[in-house]
């Protein structure tokens, strides 16, 4: 008889290893100072959008250099949402998410009119239609965009320290959330004609993959995903405008270079890749611009010579996943006795 | 004893893991016409392109002319003198008749092939000189294959399947054109299903079954019995 | 009406700008099926090269291109042949992101080497010289030449494609590289002469921005989507459907800012999403994407 197995030794020690890392991650507020956790919230989110990117482009295939889009509309919702609709700032972060879903059905109507890097450009220029709605939102303080008043601050928990406990945590949360959202996706039925869309369009589609349909619900919930997250990191900077919100820079071109390093199509990668960004940006910061002409260097090299980035090679050849998701034929033969 | 034209020496091809051709030895003189045949999957493509340069091999040689050219790439071999007429046409569909000739004369061979001399010998090219290459029926559109590969002044053609998807009228037409290539010094390699044809064409004949020559010989000597043998792997 | 006469023209005139952003991105997905992300940058790239040129040669912009479009090609073959030629197969994603991260390292190169400050080309008298079209319909002398330029320069690209041996080659290669390869085209070269060819064209692109209108190294990816939406509301595959998609970018840019400037680009950004959402293959589609 047969079954289908994801561990293995490496993933067993690996989800050992990232439960205690877990524990430790959540304890956080414990035992670190005020700058690392915002630190590590910051790179929380930035592990987000990275596993998002990753599921979009690296298994549904499609390449969206437009992600921005939802990062400023799940922020310019949160601000919405709080500041003339007097909701609770934390209770914001998911109806923005839930909106910013609805929103993103029309557009991936009218983006998969696209393909390819045409796809990829045009997913660009919606990032650029929102940025520019939003400057000329005069509510949200149009072009120079608008802080969260002292009285919505305040609301979310009396002290300052609280606030900070309670917005990492919720940084954190959405990552776990996450990532187990994203492993369990893979582990699915979904997930294998995720994987089949990923190794082979044509051949998944000639099996019956409704391979529309899957991209469409995966670019909904990558959506979903980005626009919390973006409600996130607008909820720590408390101030929005449509330059910062719609960043091409921070909200694409930062995670594309995590995603790549870490490797495309594999779920540590965005893991690792955010880390190494920012041991690379804590490092090299004051360089400015020569820092991001570094980066995009780095990232064509990479993309050239290891295309499956630094977790792919690694764990390619060593054999390893951090977690359960490769999907093994355990055969048990019954011996037989005397064959004719 | 003549120096052969071309010599494939053991050649081993892949496809990823798929081993399609194993050690497979074939040689060619000049003036001389060779047919291939052999069963869907044989290998028989396999072997053209790998001699062509459009595929490589994992091991063995090819030598033409006396220099191995196993490491070539296409265009370096066409510039050496081997054109292949490739499986199913493939003509360029955005371009007309004409330029589809005038593409097979890029690697600027000197020889006797222009198209004044290729519209000689096949007239109905002539007449559809400007229409794209589409528009063609088959068999216009084989001919236009063979002449677009003559453009090249090969000393060596090779001849991938012609008469595929072909009536057998247009077929022996095509053939009939065959000795009027070989009289201008091109020597062929002829890969086929219609054995009977091939028989008729070729000097020498060789039979692919599953990677391996499992048949060699002069076509007139070779029995009906002894080619399905081979043909089939009995 | 006079006045909404003058608004139209000014678009379709900046239209031809268009044209040619979108003609260099046309050709290089038409033979290779590449996107070049960096492509606007480029552009400006090639403003910075003019810049260069005419400030240590006391030159006008106008003669500055006689170095500025080989100095291009130049760079595009190298580019296409050394970085992006490794990029090109089945998968979308290297040239892509490689696209990218050029795109990045010009930005941030041009920022080093340049500073953000804003620059811009001076042609002389020319700039303020105008043409009186009708009565009361002036329009400058500048943009009337770059409008011409451009229409020459798609002339002279379809001449390119349609009679030359080049042509031939690209249009094989395009058609079905392996069988081009073994007709004797040498693809990788092929690849880096369309290359080379496209950075010319952005090249003269770059030199009439420069002088038009003030340039600094962020204003890139701007470039690049109006040529993107350029090509895709004229339809792939179409050098004069490009034309097209760039005149009308223009006239809704231009109509868009003579309602409110700050609605200049959103309306070309509206009108791109209506014609993708109503005729996705654009207006003069030639090939499928």
């Amino acid at each position: 008889m047969t079954r289908v197995e994801h561990a293995t030794r490496s993933s067993r020690i690996g989800l050992a290893l990232i439960a205690v890392g877990l524990i430790a991650l959540m304890l956080a507020p414990y035992w670190s100072d005020r700058a690392t956790l915002r630190l590590l919230a910051e790179m929380s989110t930035y592990v987000t959008l990275a596993s998002l990117w990753n599921l979009l482009a690296g298994y549904a295939g499609l390449v969206s250099v437009g992600q921005q889009a939802y990062v400023g509309l799940g922020g310019y919702l949160l601000f919405w949402l709080a500041i003339i609709l007097g909701v609770h700032p934390i209770a914001a972060v998911p109806i923005a998410g839930v909106v910013s879903a609805l929103l993103s059905v029309p557009v991936a109507t009218l983006m998969f009119r696209l393909r390819g890097a045409y796809f990829a450009i045009g997913t660009w220029v919606m990032a650029e239609v929102f940025r520019l709605i939003a400057s000329q939102l005069s509510t949200l303080g149009g072009g120079s965009g608008i802080s969260l008043p002292a009285a919505i601050v305040i609301a979310m928990a009396p002290s300052r320290q609280a606030r900070d406990f309670e917005i990492y945590w919720l940084a954190l949360g959405i990552t776990v959330i996450t990532l187990v959202a994203i492993v369990a996706l893979l582990r699915s039925r979904h997930g294998l004609a995720l994987t089949a869309i990923r190794d082979n369009e044509v051949a998944a589609q000639s099996n019956g993959v409704d391979v529309r349909m899957v991209k469409f619900l995966v670019y909904v919930l990558t959506a979903f995903g980005t626009a919390m997250t973006g409600a996130v990191i607008f909820l720590m900077k408390l101030r929005i405008s449509p330059d910062t919100a719609f960043s091409v820079n921070d909200w694409t071109a930062f995670v594309i270079f995590i995603t790549v390093i870490g490797g495309i199509g594999r779920i540590e990668g965005p893991i690792i890749g955010t880390v190494i960004f920012f041991a690379l940006r804590e490092t090299l910061a004051d360089l400015g611009s020569l820092y991001l002409l570094m980066m995009g260097a780095v990232a064509i090299v990479i993309m050239l010579w290891a295309p499956k980035g630094l977790w792919g090679l690694t764990a390619e050849r060593l054999g390893w996943q951090a977690l359960p998701l490769r999907r093994y034929l355990v055969t048990h033969s019954v011996p037989t006795r005397g064959a004719p | 004893m003549p120096e052969p034209l071309l010599e494939v020496r053991a050649l081993d091809a892949f496809y990823g893991d798929f081993q399609a051709l194993f050690g497979v030895s074939l040689q060619i003189e000049q003036g001389q016409v060779v047919a291939v045949i052999g069963a869907n999957g044989a290998g028989k493509s396999t072997l053209l392109k790998c001699i062509a340069g459009m595929m490589p091999a994992r091991r063995g040689d090819v030598v033409f002319d006396r220099s191995s050219i196993i490491t070539k790439a296409a265009f370096d071999v066409v510039a050496g003198g081997i054109a292949l007429v490739p499986e199913g046409r493939r003509l360029f569909p955005s371009l007309t008749v004409e330029e589809n000739l005038l593409i097979g004369s890029q690697s600027r061979r000197p020889g006797p092939w222009s198209l004044a001399r290729v519209y000689e010998l096949f007239p109905i090219l002539a007449e559809r000189r400007h229409l794209p290459a589409p528009a063609l029926s088959g068999g216009q559109q084989q001919m236009c294959a063979i002449a677009r590969a003559l453009m090249s002044n090969p000393r060596l053609l090779l001849c991938d399947e012609i008469s595929l998807g072909l009536a057998p009228i247009v077929v022996r037409d095509i053939y009939e054109r065959l000795p009027a290539l070989v009289a201008e010094g091109v020597s062929l390699i002829v890969v086929e299903q219609d054995i009977a044809q091939a028989l008729k064409a070729a000097h020498h004949v060789y039979c692919l079954q599953e990677g391996r020559i499992a048949l060699q010989g002069q076509a007139h000597e070779l029995t009906r019995e002894v080619i399905s043998a081979a043909y089939f792997g009995l | 009406m006079i006045h909404w006469l003058n608004v139209i023209l000014q678009g379709i005139l900046v239209g031809g700008l268009y044209a040619m952003f979108a003609a260099g991105l046309s050709l290089i997905f038409g033979v290779m099926r590449l996107v070049n992300i960096a492509h606007g940058d480029l552009i400006v790239l090639a403003a910075y090269v003019a810049l260069v040129v005419t400030n240590s040669l006391g030159i006008d912009p106008l003669t500055s291109l006689f170095l500025v479009v080989p100095i291009m090609a130049a760079i595009g073959y190298v580019l296409q042949r050394g970085l992006l030629n490794f990029t090109l197969g089945d998968d979308l994603l290297p040239p892509l992101l490689v696209t990218f991260g050029v795109s990045i390292i010009i930005q941030n190169g041009l920022l080093e080497l340049f500073t953000a400050d804003s620059r811009k080309l001076q042609a002389g008298q020319i700039e303020i010289e105008t043409v009186q079209m009708l009565q009361g319909l002036w329009v400058g002398y500048l943009p009337l030449i770059q409008f011409f330029v451009a229409i020459a320069v798609i002339a002279g690209l379809q001449i390119l494609f349609y009679r030359t041996a080049l042509g031939r080659a690209f249009r094989a290669t395009s058609d079905d590289q392996p069988v081009a390869q073994l007709m004797g085209i040498d693809t990788r070269h092929v690849f880096a002469m369309a290359m080379a060819l496209s950075l010319a064209v952005v090249a003269i692109a770059g030199v009439f921005l420069a002088v038009r209108a003030n340039f600094d190294p962020a204003i890139g990816p701007a470039r690049l989507i109006f040529g993107f939406e350029a090509v895709i509301m004229g339809g792939l595959g179409s050098l004069w459907g490009t034309l097209a998609g760039g005149i009308i970018l223009g006239v809704a840019q231009a109509i868009g800012a003579e309602l409110d400037p700050g609605w200049q680009v959103l309306a070309g950004h509206v009108v791109f999403l209506a014609i993708l959402a109503v005729r996705p293959q654009g207006l003069f589609p030639k090939v499928s994407g």
